[in-house]
């Protein structure tokens, strides 16, 4: 464990970045809920860094941090309940097959 | 409301019912169409000249708020209740009302009885007589309203039948355009009346805010604001003049009524030269005080008013359609009424209305008895030596062109030399020496007329001669009792001169005009002034009168004066300027037709373009810039949720970079 509030947060930014590049790069839908769960964890540990190295923000940081998983769990289960809806329709996971809106 | 005056409604209702039943069942009717019609304007004509009497000899009540009308009123119902605007719909028979009353029904039930014999082959008989029913309404309502706006409706309605009748024939393509520019040429003058109402109403209410279009009161009104109305007493009457211009044909409208002669021969009769045209000279009448408030309007009137009569008759003396001599006739004695009208003598107007009313119907209806006799022919060159062969007919138009050429002691003479006699003491010397001028002319181109038609030797086809034939006495009756009042109804109005029946009738609607304008105080001097005036007036309708003998004949009491066209022919190669203008109408039609028709529409054709290109353009411009914006833009929504995401990320990144280097400054 380092001493730095930096380290940390250079490494929540790799995450994010990772996460938002899979997000943005990957053509598979199952690919961008497991980018969407990267990102979301880089933010939760830039929350639980700042948390640990500024003593004012005591336990709220840990709540947020703990808030941010819950929405998280949810959030993979509706975007994981959808994208096995589309994929039972257009028989693909690959989104930039779904442009039934572009019409 | 007395027991008189609650017919007064019935004046109106009986020819619109009798237009509403022969229009739905005229067809089955078939030739006894005319039985409704007739026997509606005959209790029209007996119930007018019942409540006429009445009003005329002052045993009708008082009119409401006048101190000495007598008259009836009715007052019907309110046509608009809406707040400050308020039209109340009612009739009022005054002394000026009764005078039209008598020419209006008179005169239409005696066209009616006529247009029985007249129409009677014409395939459209039911339908001729559902619009002459339907003209009588509007005309009846026309001088019956006591409110602008019902004179309006009325003056459309009028209008509107003048249009039907006009085209009747509207199979004839000259009828169907005649019709057309009567209708447009109308519709000029109309908008001019309109804005006249508008700005009555405008004055009326400039003060206390209490608007009103009944006629008394609005004038009333009008004259004590004096000038404190908005809109000039100046410009109002001459907006309303605007009207009546367009409505008698007075110059530079007069265009229409010659043409309106394509219409069947009652009509002309009826609507252009006895009724209608007469509905300008009743309008600026009826505003009587309005004008005298503004006295520099009736200088316009009368110079209108003059020169349309100098005009007209000189092109009457030309043409060779009989119809259209009389046409240009009726022009001419119109403006004869408004240059009375215009030098202040109202009553000398209405008398005159109410003559020319009775000789001009005479004439027209003896006309189309001509024209029926030599089989549908109106070209007068191929007519002559009629008197012999249609004598009745022959004998009232003789009564009847003596009454227009103002021969004593014939209903002509005592209100046209009224005419020239008040425009003369009234200081109008210039009305006074135009209007002689007329008379003279007025005289020869009616024996012209004569002469032509019946009398020499018959120039038309022999075959058509030897068929020619009296009409039947539905149409001679007529004739015969139109010839009487032509015969007396000048000596029983007029005399004696100055202070006849009729000043005395018409006295309680003028005199408050006459006060204002100072006229007609001194008496009438028979061996004075008044008498020179009317020698000098006979002296020139006889001039007239045997110049035309001389230069187209005469078989008259015994003395037997030949034709002599090669005179005439030397006369008009002589003064042939003069000889082509008054053959061409003073080009007027293609004057009209230059600028309307060439130039007005180039002009139309070049806002058509401007319209199309630039207003159009415009619209459709804006229409198909947000199109085609629309499906560039389109291109954005892609519909695949990494560009959304990837335009979410870039513009994130966007707001974070700018807000840190700008909060880095």
């Amino acid at each position: 464990m380092s001493d730095s509030l930096d380290a940390y947060l250079v490494l929540s930014g790799i995450l994010f970045a990772i996460g938002s590049f899979g997000f943005l790069a990957r053509r598979n839908a199952i690919s961008m809920l497991m980018s969407i769960e990267l990102m979301l964890n880089g933010v939760n540990l830039a929350i639980v860094a700042f948390g640990a190295f500024i003593p004012e923000l005591g336990a709220q940081a840990s709540v947020i941090a703990l808030m941010v998983i819950a929405v998280a769990a949810a959030e993979a289960t509706v975007g994981l309940a959808i994208v096995i809806a589309i994929y039972r329709n257009k028989k693909t996971p690959l989104v930039d097959e779904y442009d039934a809106m572009r019409q | 409301m007395s027991a008189w005056a609650s017919l007064i409604p019935a004046l109106v209702g009986l020819p619109l019912a009798g237009c509403l039943v022969t229009a739905a069942i005229g067809r089955r009717l078939d030739k006894s169409a005319h039985w409704i019609p007739v026997l509606a304007i005959l209790t029209v004509w007996f119930i007018a000249s019942l409540l006429a009497f009445d009003v005329l000899t002052g045993s009708a009540p008082l009119l409401e708020g006048a101190a000495d009308t007598h008259g009836y009123a009715v007052h019907l119902f309110t046509w608009i209740p809406a707040d400050r605007f308020v039209v109340e719909v009612g009739f009022v028979i005054d002394p000026l009302t009764a005078c039209l009353l008598i020419v209006v029904t008179t005169i239409g039930l005696l066209v009616h009885v006529y247009s029985i014999g007249y129409m009677s082959q014409d395939p459209g008989y039911w339908r001729f007589f559902a619009y002459l029913n339907l003209f009588m309404f509007s005309m009846l309502l026309l001088v019956l309203a006591d409110s602008w706006l019902v004179v309006f409706v009325a003056w459309e309605l009028v209008g509107l039948s003048s249009y039907l009748l006009i085209g009747f024939w509207y199979r004839k393509r000259s009828a169907a355009l005649a019709a057309k520019k009567a209708f447009i040429v109308n519709r000029v003058g109309d908008v001019g009346f309109a804005l006249g109402i508008m700005a009555i109403w405008l004055n009326t209410g400039a003060l206390d805010g209490v608007h009103t279009l009944n006629i008394r009161e609005s004038i009333e009104k009008l004259l004590a604001q004096g000038d404190a109305n908005p809109v000039p007493l100046f410009v109002t009457a001459l907006l309303v003049f605007a009207g009546a211009m367009g409505k008698s044909a007075q110059f530079p409208l007069h265009v229409w009524l010659p043409d309106a002669m394509e219409g069947p021969t009652p009509v002309s009769a009826l609507i252009h030269a006895a009724t209608m045209v007469n509905a300008g000279v009743y309008l600026v009448a009826r505003a009587n005080p309005l004008f005298a408030a503004a006295p520099s309007s009736l200088v316009i009137v009368a110079g209108i008013g003059i020169f349309t009569a100098i005009l007209a008759a000189s092109i009457a003396m030309t043409q060779t359609d009989i119809k259209r001599v009389l046409a240009y006739s009726t022009l001419s004695q119109l403006g004869y009424m408004f240059a009375a009208l215009g030098v202040g003598a109202f009553t000398a107007a209405i008398f005159h209305l109410m003559t020319h009313g009775f000789f001009k119907g005479l004439l027209f209806l003896g006309s189309g008895s001509v024209i029926h006799a030599v089989h549908e022919e109106q070209d007068m060159r191929r007519m002559g030596g009629l008197a012999d062969k249609i004598p009745t007919t022959y004998r009232t138009m003789l009564i009847g062109s003596l009454a227009i050429a103002g021969i004593p002691p014939l209903a002509g003479f005592f209100s046209k030399d009224e005419i020239l006699g008040e425009s003369f003491k009234n200081g109008f010397i210039w009305v006074w020496a135009v209007g002689f001028v007329v008379a003279g002319m007025t005289a020869f181109y009616m024996f012209r007329l004569m002469g032509l038609t019946f009398w020499g030797e018959f120039r038309g086809p022999r075959n058509i001669w030897d068929r020619i034939h009296e009409s039947p006495s539905v149409m001679t009756v007529p004739l015969i009792l139109l010839a009487i009042p032509t015969v007396l109804m000048g000596m029983a109005l007029g005399l004696p001169f100055g202070s006849g029946p009729i000043k005395s009738w018409l006295e309680p609607v003028f005199h408050e005009a006459e006060v204002t304008l100072g006229h007609g105080s001194e008496g009438f001097q028979l061996f004075g002034i008044d008498g020179g005036l009317i020698l000098a007036s006979v002296a020139v309708a006889a001039v007239g009168v045997a110049i035309g003998w001389r230069l187209f004949g005469a078989e008259l009491l015994g003395l037997e004066l030949p034709a002599r066209p090669e005179r005439v022919r030397e006369i008009s190669a002589r003064l042939s300027v003069l000889y082509r203008a008054s053959l061409n109408k003073w080009w007027f039609d293609d004057l009209y037709h230059l600028l309307f028709m060439v130039i007005g529409g180039r002009i139309a054709y070049g806002l058509w373009w401007f319209d199309r290109n630039v207003v159009d353009g415009t619209v459709n411009g804006v229409g198909r810039a947000t199109v085609g914006a629309g499906r560039g833009l389109r291109r954005v929504q892609t519909g695949r949720v990494q560009n959304y995401a990837l335009g979410i990320a870039v513009g994130l990144i966007v707001m974070a970079g700018s807000y840190l280097i700008l909060a880095g400054r």
